[in-house]
């Protein structure tokens, strides 16, 4: 068994979940809704087994490194920790139907990095060597995972805003009828935010402790530093529209929709279409 | 007069309060800064080269070359000081008052902008419930503090008042990152330098201006190493350093290994692995050459672009070296020159010799065949260098910042008050983070409370 089927696996198990989900937005029915979860959840732990199985091959293979070195390595972390995040969320609150605009976010990624990327393990160049590499890379996907939760929050609520808005009614029906409240989508967004953004600052404080040490410089305004500046931009945005009058609601939801955008772009949009230190985060193939 | 003019400067004194300002700062500051991550900043002349004029003119105007650093931007980044500076001065006394003097008296007034209250009925006078409320509360919540107002006893009790500062405490730590800047950008420089094998220096070169700038020690690289992956890819930059002080070893600054990832400090200056390349002209090249049908072989030593004679006529001369030809001729790995061949008959051509792989100049088919055997290379170390007594004020802006987010984020104030009357207690209560899970909390009270 070796990881890369297992990744397979992971990938066939989120797409199965993502549409037990839409066949619980259907049907309303609640086992449906918790085999959808549990599908998730064995996804993830099967997930959890191949990066440590990969992780075991790199040492096998004499690398010797974490699986968080490539973009495909990424790609799947980013995705393991989305599951992550909703689990966390769906545990605390009891929203199960979160899932169904969570589980895609995670499928797509599992899905792009098994059938469009390099999966060789690489050996880990001179500027990676380092334990900061660890810290640095954990905690700024475990914001960036906590930022797609929150966008798939927001995009429901746009959803449910819009449906009710048209119908004119407040109890419209179909498949928003399982949807929370829009009280409890703006206060869920919020909370995700919320884990979202200290372990984003951690991130880019880790990474500007790593440049320090590496390089000598905590700061240097390279596109992938300033993009990730532009990320914490808007969210401290949001945390700050939360407490002014007229900014909670549909434009906390479009806000947490562009800060996931940029989250994005930050992540990838940088290393495809700028240049800079990043270099080594790109290259997929 | 004097009332518009204090009417002027509260309305200035609003403006810069407003968190509308803080928002509209934030998201302009989110929006400006994608500009400089698409125009290059410092950009080389390549660059210029393939843009218009017109742009040109217009970019510099702006300041786009060197966005972070023009006036706009910094104006930016100030207005966004003065924005948090003032909001924090608006608002910290009051949640001092708030927290420094709570609303101890549970009044009517009280009790309507509190959305959890319970109302019981119970045995015994005012002053007996409130001993068994001040127990209550001490055992399931917190010590209250009690005052009596016309034979009412007002019981007041709270939980971590102190989070409510946690936010100010955030707004002041960018104040401190910006200061470790600062103190980073006066006091502090980065700069460059390249020392080669065996060679020690005190200059070293302000990165922008070039200009040279001596260190007050000397730093000796004693040897430079490359090492690669069996792909090719590079494992690992070691420079081998000692700090020299008036031409002396300095003690426990000797032979020091410098890697990526690894640098070395001495006095306040860190030294990092940066470049690397092959020291000019120490480098020595040993070839061999034989005639095609046979014979022995003849030694030939060379330096880098000098005309070696050959025997029999012609000559070589040495252009180009590499640690790994991979890059140039990926099928192959390892050492390799690039040298000019002028044979005593005909044209001067070109040869790439492959030190791993002896035969490969057989395939040329010339009447000479060449061997690359190995090289003395030298090679310079290249090293940034960067003073910056700045960067400990930085990093302890960054901790609070973490801490204070933490908290501001995860801590809630929760406070409780208890009015006790003859035969009657009212409890209500409040939480300034999650008053969902508060209020599970408070419910839970009030049936201990039912129950007693």
């Amino acid at each position: 068994m070796t990881s890369s089927m297992l990744f397979n696996v992971v990938t066939l198990t989120y797409m199965v979940s993502m549409l037990i989900f839409f066949a619980f937005l259907a049907t309303k029915n609640k086992t449906i809704g918790l085999t959808a979860s549990c599908a998730a959840y064995f996804g993830f732990i099967v997930q959890t087994t191949a990066i440590i199985l990969r992780w075991k091959e790199s040492y096998e293979a004499g690398r010797g490194h974490a699986p968080l070195t490539n973009l495909y390595e990424s790609v799947i972390f980013f995705s393991w920790t989305i599951i992550l995040i909703y689990a966390l969320i769906e545990i605390k609150y009891k929203y199960r139907v979160v899932g169904a605009f969570v589980v895609p976010f995670a499928l797509l990624g599992m899905a792009w990095a098994q059938l469009g990327l390099e999966s060789h393990i690489e050996p880990l160049v001179p500027a990676l060597q380092s334990n900061w590499l660890l810290y640095h890379v954990i905690t700024c996907f475990l914001g960036y995972a906590a930022f797609a939760v929150a966008c798939g929050i927001s995009i429901m609520y746009l959803i449910k805003d819009w449906l009710e808005g048209t119908s004119g009614d407040a109890q419209a029906g179909g498949i928003i009828a399982m949807f929370p409240s829009i009280k409890i989508l703006d206060d869920l967004n919020y909370k995700a935010i919320m884990i979202g953004f200290p372990l984003l600052t951690l991130g880019i404080i880790t990474g500007a402790a790593w440049a320090n040490y590496a390089w000598g410089t905590y700061w240097s305004w390279d596109p992938k530093e300033t993009w990730s500046l532009i990320v914490w931009f808007i969210y401290a945005a949001f945390l700050h529209a939360r407490i002014t009058r007229g900014w909670v609601g549909r434009r906390a939801a479009i806000l947490s929709v562009v800060g996931f955008a940029a989250t994005i772009f930050c992540y990838l949009g940088v290393n495809l279409f700028l240049s800079g230190l990043h270099s080594y985060g790109g290259g997929g193939k | 007069m004097t009332t518009n003019k204090r009417g002027f400067i509260q309305s200035v004194w609003d403006f810069f309060c407003s968190l509308k300002l803080s928002i509209s700062l934030l998201i302009l500051l989110a929006a400006t800064s994608v500009i400089g991550t698409i125009i290059p900043q410092s950009p080389p002349r390549e660059y210029l080269e393939t843009i218009s004029q017109a742009k040109i003119k217009l970019y510099s105007a702006l300041g786009f070359f060197d966005m972070y650093h023009s006036w706009w931007f910094i104006l930016l980044l100030y207005l966004l000081t003065v924005n948090l500076v003032a909001c924090s001065v608006k608002r910290l006394p009051r949640v001092w008052k708030f927290i420094s003097e709570p609303t101890l008296v549970f009044d009517a007034g009280l009790e309507k902008t509190l959305s959890l209250t319970h109302e019981f009925k119970m045995q015994g006078d005012a002053a007996s419930l409130k001993e068994k409320m001040a127990a209550f509360l001490k055992g399931e919540f917190t010590a209250p503090v009690v005052t009596e107002v016309d034979g009412e006893y007002h019981l007041f009790a709270q939980k971590t008042p102190y989070c409510r500062l946690a936010v100010y405490v955030v707004h002041f730590s960018i104040i401190i990152i910006f200061i470790g800047a600062l103190l980073g950008s006066f006091f502090g420089y980065k700069a460059y330098v390249q020392i080669a094998e065996g060679t020690s220096t005190s200059m070293v070169y302000k990165r922008g201006d070039e200009k040279p700038l001596d260190v007050g020690f000397s730093v000796k690289c004693e040897k430079f190493s490359v090492s690669f992956y069996d792909t090719g890819a590079p494992k690992e930059f070691k420079s081998i350093l000692t700090i020299l002080e008036n031409g002396q070893p300095v003690p426990g600054y000797e032979n020091r290994r410098v890697v990526v990832n690894s640098p070395l400090t001495y006095k306040g200056i860190t030294f990092y692995q940066s470049s690397y390349g092959p020291a000019g002209d120490g480098a020595v090249y040993f070839l061999t050459v034989r005639d095609k049908k046979g014979g022995e072989p003849t030694k030939i030593v060379a330096r880098k672009d000098e005309k070696i004679p050959l025997p029999g006529g012609g000559s070589v001369q040495v252009l180009e070296a590499t640690e790994d030809v991979k890059p140039f001729l990926p099928q192959f790995s390892g050492p390799a020159i690039r040298m000019s061949y002028a044979p005593a008959k005909g044209e001067a051509q070109a040869v790439v010799l492959l030190r791993d792989y002896p035969d490969f100049d057989q395939q040329r088919g010339g009447d000479q065949v060449f061997v690359y055997t190995g090289a003395n290379e030298k090679f310079y170390t290249g090293l940034q260098v960067a003073k910056d007594p700045g960067v400990w004020v930085v990093w302890s802006g960054c901790a609070l910042m973490v801490l204070g987010i933490i908290i501001a984020f995860f801590f809630s104030h929760k406070r409780i008050w208890i009015r006790t009357g003859n035969g009657r207690v009212t409890i209500g209560g409040t939480a300034s983070k999650n008053q969902p899970a508060f209020q599970l909390f408070f419910d839970g009270l009030a049936d201990k409370l039912k129950k007693m």
